[in-house]
């Protein structure tokens, strides 16, 4: 069904990815790829895996941009996945009802059973989070590790997404982001995590940390025409004179 | 956005049979003097049934599981698409009822009435198919109610000048059917550049809003998550080069909106039928028809083009 959710449960389960300590490794992208090969979405059909320009369907893709110039300026990592939205239009405009929110937790899934692969929700989504397989003639999208969360076969602080377990860096976070006192929610509240393209109106359920603000370094000051240096730099420069 | 040429078929393709069936369904309340023309009627809605179909068929090719299209039309309540199928399915059988009327020679109440509810199916399957477009808000330059309406105008129009063809292949000089099809190339020409207008003032996303870094300057990519293309980038990330665009637009106006309504026009002042005229004059229309819709595609951005550093 592709209305959403009429009685939402509060749990909006969801990742907060910290901009300032990512350094852009694609560890998470490969392990999301790893883990999904074979979960609920398998396969996640490569094309010519050996050939000269393999290509394949991904969950998870890291940009890298630099933002401002000069001094001011930095480069930023940026991984970029689904968001789990609170108004998915790529559920609404499914028109088989293979795209679903589901209520208890907002995770947002395809029924690979009932997808027609028409297409309209990879239109419909503004982060490009949808893939589609033209192997299986299927779209594929981000599951948040719905086969890993629940899953009672693994320890449990492996009960994360992949791309959580294995970010080297900690640049990851995932837990129940409708919940005020989870620890993520802390996190987005102390660092002023924000939406993507908020003017969209999808509402987002993941947040992005923004990087820190950085001290302004101090301009490396231009040696001044005519200086005298003085004692044994004055020495030195009279010795390099000669 | 990727032109599919199934697409870009279907929606010209059944838009003009649905135009041709609307301007057949009124037939029967517009030009009574040719009730009972069983084979003008029969083999116009017959072509508008055919050309439907045709379209139909065309936007299954567009779906990775066509086998499954039936499914489609389960989510009428939020997916325009569905309501699309949903309203196609439903005017099929009234369309061929309308065909069975016309090759009888029916007339009565319940007749007109049927003939009305063919004339409003064949809108309401349209407008359905330009709001699949409007209601998309990644795509800036489609979340306009002129994207719906010119699906509607070129439907009117394509049907109109086809229908007007038929009439005279029949030795049925519709004069008023003609001036009805030229008021609408106007009304299309007009739509059409105010929707390009507004299109090229639409603000789509920019690197800036999409990544939320403009709080710290203008952000460009420095390196992209792939290196070959993806699926993502196809299909989204295509764009058509301004002076092609330039050039479309000038044959899509030209040839589908001017050089039909000449035609007609021509066809009117010397005051018979013109078979050959009318028949050049609908095909100049679908022919624009289509150069519009590839045009419609290719020139429009997504939002995720903003994440690979458009603007």
């Amino acid at each position: 069904m592709t209305s959403l959710p009429q009685n939402p449960s509060a749990k909006k389960l969801g990742l907060v990815i910290d901009l300032d300590t990512c350094v852009g490794c694609h560890a998470c992208a490969v392990n999301c790829k790893e883990w999904n090969a074979g979960g609920h979405m398998a396969p996640l059909t490569d094309l010519e895996p050996y050939g000269a320009e393999p290509e394949g369907v991904w969950f998870n893709r890291v940009h890298a941009y630099e933002a401002g110039d000069g001094a001011a300026g930095r480069t930023v990592h940026f991984p970029r996945s689904c968001l789990h939205c609170e108004e998915p239009a790529c559920v609404t405009v499914c028109p088989t009802g293979a795209s679903y929110k589901r209520a208890a937790d907002g995770i947002v899934l395809v029924n690979e059973d009932l997808c027609i692969g028409c297409k309209l929700c990879s239109w419909a989504c503004p982060y490009g989070a949808r893939e589609f397989d033209e192997d299986v003639g299927v779209m594929k999208k981000c599951t948040l590790c719905v086969d890993r969360i629940y899953n009672e076969t693994l320890p449990e602080a492996e009960r994360v997404p992949a791309c959580v377990s294995t970010c080297p860096v900690s640049a990851r976070h995932f837990g129940d982001l409708g919940d005020p006192e989870s620890d993520v929610s802390k996190l987005v509240a102390s660092r002023g995590g924000y939406d993507l393209a908020p003017d969209m109106g999808y509402r987002p359920t993941n947040k992005y940390l923004p990087p820190r603000a950085r001290p302004t370094p101090a301009p490396v000051p231009a040696a001044a025409a005519g200086e005298q240096p003085t004692g044994l730099l004055r020495w030195v420069d009279r010795l390099l004179s000669l | 956005m990727k032109p599919a040429l199934s697409v870009i078929f279907f929606t010209t393709l059944s838009g003009l049979g649905y135009g041709l069936a609307f301007w057949l369904s009124l037939d029967w309340f517009l030009a009574p003097e040719r009730a009972g023309a069983a084979w003008f009627g029969g083999a116009g809605m017959a072509a508008a049934i055919v050309l439907i179909v045709a379209g139909l068929l065309s936007s299954t090719l567009h779906l990775g599981r066509p086998e499954r299209a039936w499914r489609a039309f389960s989510q009428w309540r939020t997916s325009w698409l569905s309501r699309e199928g949903v309203a196609a399915v439903v005017s099929m059988p009234v369309l061929a009822l309308i065909w069975l009327g016309w090759v009888i020679g029916a007339s009565g109440a319940l007749w007109t009435i049927l003939a009305l509810l063919g004339a409003l199916l064949a809108i309401a399957t349209v407008y359905c198919t330009g709001m699949i477009y409007q209601s998309l808000k990644p795509i800036a330059a489609w979340t306009s109610k002129l994207t719906t309406l010119v699906y509607l105008l070129y439907a009117a129009m394509t049907g109109a000048f086809a229908a007007a063809a038929l009439a005279s292949w029949f030795g049925f000089f519709g004069g008023v059917q003609i001036a009805v099809a030229i008021l609408l190339a106007g009304m299309l020409l007009f739509a059409k550049i105010a929707y390009w207008r507004r299109a090229a003032g639409a603000r789509g996303l920019t690197p800036e809003d999409a990544t939320g870094l403009g709080r710290i300057g203008r952000v460009r990519q420095l390196e992209a998550p792939h290196q070959t293309d993806n699926y993502i980038t196809r299909e989204m990330g295509f764009r058509v080069a301004r002076r092609h665009a330039e050039k479309l637009r000038l044959i899509a106006t030209g040839v589908g909106m001017a050089l039909p309504a000449l035609l007609g026009a021509v066809a009117i002042a010397t005051g018979g039928a013109a078979p050959a005229l009318l028949t050049a004059a609908a095909a100049a229309a679908l022919v624009g028809a289509i150069v519009e819709r590839w045009l419609f595609f290719a020139e429009a951005r997504h939002a995720v083009t903003a994440f690979y550093g458009a603007r």
